[in-house]
């Protein structure tokens, strides 16, 4: 098998203009006798319904939530990128494209991203049409912030609620074709398989969550908008729902996987605090912008720290090491996120750590305080304060910049960060892997689409900030409407597609026998067991840091899990009505899968790039190095039936517009 | 701590159910009230019972999932979070704490703490949008200022996350703070003109169907709310729909 990505001809900047002038269309007469299914209702499925019913296809979309309105994009916090130039410090479109490239570590595909960053700026017309409350400034117009990996501020905002936002956005969109009857809602539904006929896909079937029934949805086309996978760490920022089951398991009727092993660790999250964890959460990037990350510049106030004998407050300036701003002079503490957690990670493993596990850094807010209410008190018009009132008008500043993720972490911590520094450590929280796609958004099945998260395309080896909500969108307003009218233009003959079929058969009795097969084996043991102990291993040895001794182990270690697991689990009930440990279940099958094959390409990769870092292959100050010579691909994987025996098919990565260099945050 | 359980178990929808009592030990003030519902549920699993079932997604308070009613408060004791984002800190050891699903006639139980809050989306559907499609061809964004104090309340009014903690608490199962909060976001945005009249009426019409109650000014939804959606929603949209109903037509 050889991979086509299908990239237009012609020069970068005109690529997408020319395949939108040349691609196929299906007329509306057409359209209404063809049945398009989206899986996932988050930015990226929801925006993609919306506009496909608006263009008149018949749409069904499915989430497992009650509601299409809790996809995990509600959960994105600090914002969304654009290269609208509103702050005109130099942006552009070559820019964001640029940044893009270079923060995945020239590890992904240039027509992709260009578009992308081509489109980005509709996005933020359309979400404004659309009564997205971005925020404003005094004069009314829409304000921006800084994210890691850029210089210029390119982001858009709606306090810490962008995704929120974002999502209630499309949501309305999608509830306005809903009302119209082009979209048929199937809330609390998950697809357990993809249906494949004559070598296209022509539909799922999904579980009923509340009746537990089998369904058979047929269709001429089906877009999986289903999220990324990082609870296969167990531990991760991402929703408890989170899965990579729909996108699995078209993977194992032929999609291939790309990049499994790239795997973003964000670097500001609240640190784990005990066994009981069920996830973690996020602190958004956006407070880079004004927070300034430490650690004790000596091993003996770290400990005392660690003791509770010392407060981080009453350590002097220069007894504190800002090590972003010392080892990073020019993006200080905006680098990306993939060298942010290792620097975290490296300050901690030699003893610098200030909580008492010794994994935390801390974030701190206080001269951004008082810088801002100095402003305030110039604003005013006010003389002579005293520092009291000039702390009281800068945390008011800061408070309405993040008051809501103040909130979170002073529930959860239960510390007021206005007056102590946030303590943070890295977790898990997206993932740039994915489903393989070509240029139209198309996996190696034809018909089956791949959107938002769920596909590997656009950022490489580490995803910049406040770019997969960009994405999300990008493919599901802008690019999908458009590339999928290109295959469905041989489907306008096709009529409507049968479930009655040998093909539809043999993929229900394929998902009954499996849940069937949980209640049957006579098992003990709960699911969280297996997915914690997964969990464990997946971040131990294929996390933040990874060799090959480690890789190996881990991969014996997930093959005795998967045994394991089938003769032991216990999943209490039946296949009938609501049972939430039977999702679970067949959530978790998957996940075992898929951390074996996580291990197994980053075992592959004998280089480090972006998050994929290979202790053995790594800079003498400790940076990530590439080898561009033998490791400039795509490496899609593909089943053959046995887990442990993927297949790897390359897509080599050809840069004609930038320059691949060493890359450089300093 | 240890604490003593009462917990709503009902099979499903048409069955009855009833309070069960269950003990829990070894709870850290650390853990999230659902991290204290995991440890009861893999308690129940390994000792071959039905582990209860309720909604959650998110964890941290912005999905609108989770909706416990703990203690005869909808999220619980706290002002201002969700029922995930409330800690065990807030119990103390020897406690007893009743759970209960969300009670109204529009959300009917699922199954223990579950329920169907479809009604929400349904309501939406009728009109909790701006019509313009995805075109990409729509105006500028910053073409129109829109002044920051508008903007800024009609974010607040956008951040209702949709859990039905006010219509659980209402004792008429009233869902005007849900519903106004949506008719606010659009109503003091530009963009939100033009369909103005229609979108209360609409929504106002579907929310009555559903079978939600009226709305008495008891203000219970708002001390509820865990996002704290203000009632000034509630009086905008009588506003609105005053309006809207004495000149339909233009
Ligand atoms: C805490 C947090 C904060 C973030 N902040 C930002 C940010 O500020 N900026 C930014 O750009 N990015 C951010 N991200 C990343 C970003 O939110 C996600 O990458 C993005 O929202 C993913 O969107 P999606 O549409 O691809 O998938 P999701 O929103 O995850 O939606 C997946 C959908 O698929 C459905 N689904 C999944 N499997 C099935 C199945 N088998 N059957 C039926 N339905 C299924 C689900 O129900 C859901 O509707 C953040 C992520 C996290 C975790
Ligand atoms: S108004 Fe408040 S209580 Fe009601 S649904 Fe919205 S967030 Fe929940
Ligand atoms: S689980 Fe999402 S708000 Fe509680």
């Amino acid at each position: 098998m050889t991979l086509d990505a299908k990239i237009p001809s012609g020069s970068i900047d005109q690529k997408w203009t020319k395949y939108k002038n040349s691609v196929r269309l299906v007329n509306p007469a057409n359209k209404r006798n063809i049945d398009v299914i989206v899986v996932g209702t988050g930015l990226a499925g929801a925006s993609a319904a919306a506009s496909l019913a608006e263009m008149g296809y018949k749409v069904k979309a499915l989430c497992f939530q009650d509601s299409p309105r809790r996809a995990h994009s509600i959960a994105a916090q600090g914002g969304i990128n654009a290269a609208k130039n509103y702050m005109n410090d130099g942006d552009s479109t070559y820019r964001l494209f640029y940044d893009t490239i270079k923060g995945g570590d020239y590890r992904s595909r240039e027509a992709n991203v260009h578009r992308l960053a081509e489109v980005s700026a509709n996005i933020i017309d359309q979400c404004v049409a659309q009564g997205v409350p971005f925020a404003r400034d005094y004069g009314g117009l829409l304000d921006n912030r800084s994210f890691g990996g850029t210089q210029v501020s390119r982001t858009f905002y709606a306090k810490g609620q962008t995704g929120q936002q974002l999502l209630l956005g499309a949501y309305s969109a999608m509830s306005r074709q809903v009302g119209k009857g082009n979209i048929q809602l199937l809330n609390r539904h998950e697809m357990l398989d993809l249906v494949i006929v004559d070598g296209k896909a022509r539909g799922i079937i999904a579980r009923n969550m509340v009746t537990g029934e089998l369904e058979r949805h047929s269709a001429h086309a089906v877009a999986l908008c289903t999220g990324g996978y990082g609870n296969v760490f167990f531990l991760s920022t991402n929703a408890m729902g989170s899965n990579v089951t729909a996108g699995w398991r078209a993977h194992r009727r032929g999609a291939l996987f790309a990049n499994p092993c790239f795997t973003q660790i964000h670097p500001t999250c609240i640190p784990v605090s005990g066994d009981h964890q069920s996830k973690l959460t996020l602190m958004s990037e956006s407070l880079r912008n004004d927070g300034r990350i430490w650690v004790p510049k000596f091993k003996e106030d770290a400990e005392a720290i660690r003791a509770k004998k010392l407060r981080p407050n009453d350590l002097p300036e220069e007894r504190r090491d800002y090590y972003l701003e010392r080892r990073y002079p020019a993006f200080g503490n905006l680098v990306p996120r993939d060298i942010a957690s290792r620097a975290a990670k490296e300050r901690c493993d030699e003893g610098f750590g200030v909580n008492s596990t010794g994994e935390a850094v801390y974030l701190d807010f206080s001269a951004a305080i008082v810088r801002y209410g100095k402003a305030e008190a110039n604003v005013k018009g006010l003389h002579n304060v005293t520092d009291a009132e000039i702390l009281k008008l800068g945390k008011k500043v800061v408070e309405a910049k993040y008051g809501n993720l103040f909130q979170m972490y002073e529930q959860i911590v239960d510390e007021n960060p206005y007056e102590t520094p946030m303590m943070i450590y890295p977790a898990v929280h997206y993932t740039m892997g994915g489903l393989w796609v070509d240029y139209e958004l198309m996996t190696t099945i034809p018909g089956c689409y791949a959107c938002g998260e769920a596909n590997f395309s656009d950022h490489g080896a580490n995803r910049l900030g406040a770019s997969a909500l960009m994405q999300g969108l990008a493919d599901g307003y802008f690019v999908l409407p458009y590339t999928i009218g290109n295959y469905l233009a041989d489907e306008i003959k096709t009529g409507s597609i049968p479930t009655n079929t040998p093909e539809f058969d043999e993929a229900e009795n394929n998902v009954r026998k499996q849940l069937e097969g949980f209640f049957t084996n006579g098992g003990t043991k709960p699911v969280d067991y297996y997915h914690k102990k997964l969990g464990k291993i997946i971040w131990d040895k294929c996390g933040m840091a990874r060799n090959e001794e480690g890789l190996k182990w881990a991969i014996t270690e997930i093959k005795k899990i998967r045994e394991d697991f089938y003769k032991n689990v216990r999943v209490p009930g039946s296949m009938k009505g609501m049972n939430p440990e039977l999702e679970k279940a067949a959530r978790v099958a998957d996940f075992i899968e898929l951390g074996e094959l996580m291990c197994l390409d980053a075992l592959n990769r004998n280089e480090s790039c972006g998050g994929h870092f290979r202790e053995e292959y790594q800079t003498p100050d400790g940076e990530a190095l590439r080898d561009d010579e033998n490791y400039m691909y795509v490496a899609a994987w593909q089943f053959t039936g046995n887990p442990s025996e993927p297949n790897l098919i390359k897509e080599d990565l050809i840069y004609e517009n930038i320059k691949v260099s060493a890359r450089s945050y300093k | 701590m240890n604490l003593t359980l009462k917990v709503w178990r009902q099979k499903s929808t048409s069955e009855q159910g009833k309070l069960v009592e269950y003990k829990v030990s070894e709870i850290s003030e650390d853990m999230s009230f659902l991290e204290m519902m995991d440890v009861l549920n893999y308690k129940l699993i390994e000792s071959g019972d039905d582990p209860v079932a309720f909604d959650h997604d998110c964890r941290e308070g912005i999905c609108g999932m989770c909706s416990m009613f703990i203690n005869g408060e909808a999220h619980g004791p706290n002002r201002g979070v969700t029922t995930c984002q409330l800690h065990m800190r807030s119990f103390k050891d020897g406690d007893t704490i009743y759970i209960e699903p969300w009670r109204s006639a529009a959300f009917p139980v699922i199954k223990d703490l579950m329920v169907d809050r479809s009604a929400f989306d349904r309501v939406q559907q009728a009109g909790g949008f701006i019509s313009v499609n995805t075109s990409g061809r729509t105006l500028d964004a910053n073409a129109i200022p829109v002044p920051k104090e508008d903007a800024d309340k009609s974010f607040d009014a956008a951040t209702c996350i949709g859990c039905g903690a006010c219509v659980a608490t209402c004792p008429n199962g009233s869902a005007m703070l849900f519903v106004s909060a949506k008719v606010s976001q659009y109503a003091l945005l530009p963009q939100g003109q033009v369909e103005r009249k229609e979108r209360v009426l609409n929504m106002v019409k579907k929310m009555d169907e559903e079978g939600f109650g009226n709305c008495s000014n008891i203000g219970a939804c708002e001390v509820q709310c865990p996002k704290n959606i203000s009632l000034d929603n509630i009086a905008r949209m009588n506003r609105e729909y005053l309006m809207a109903s004495i000149k339909p037509e233009n």
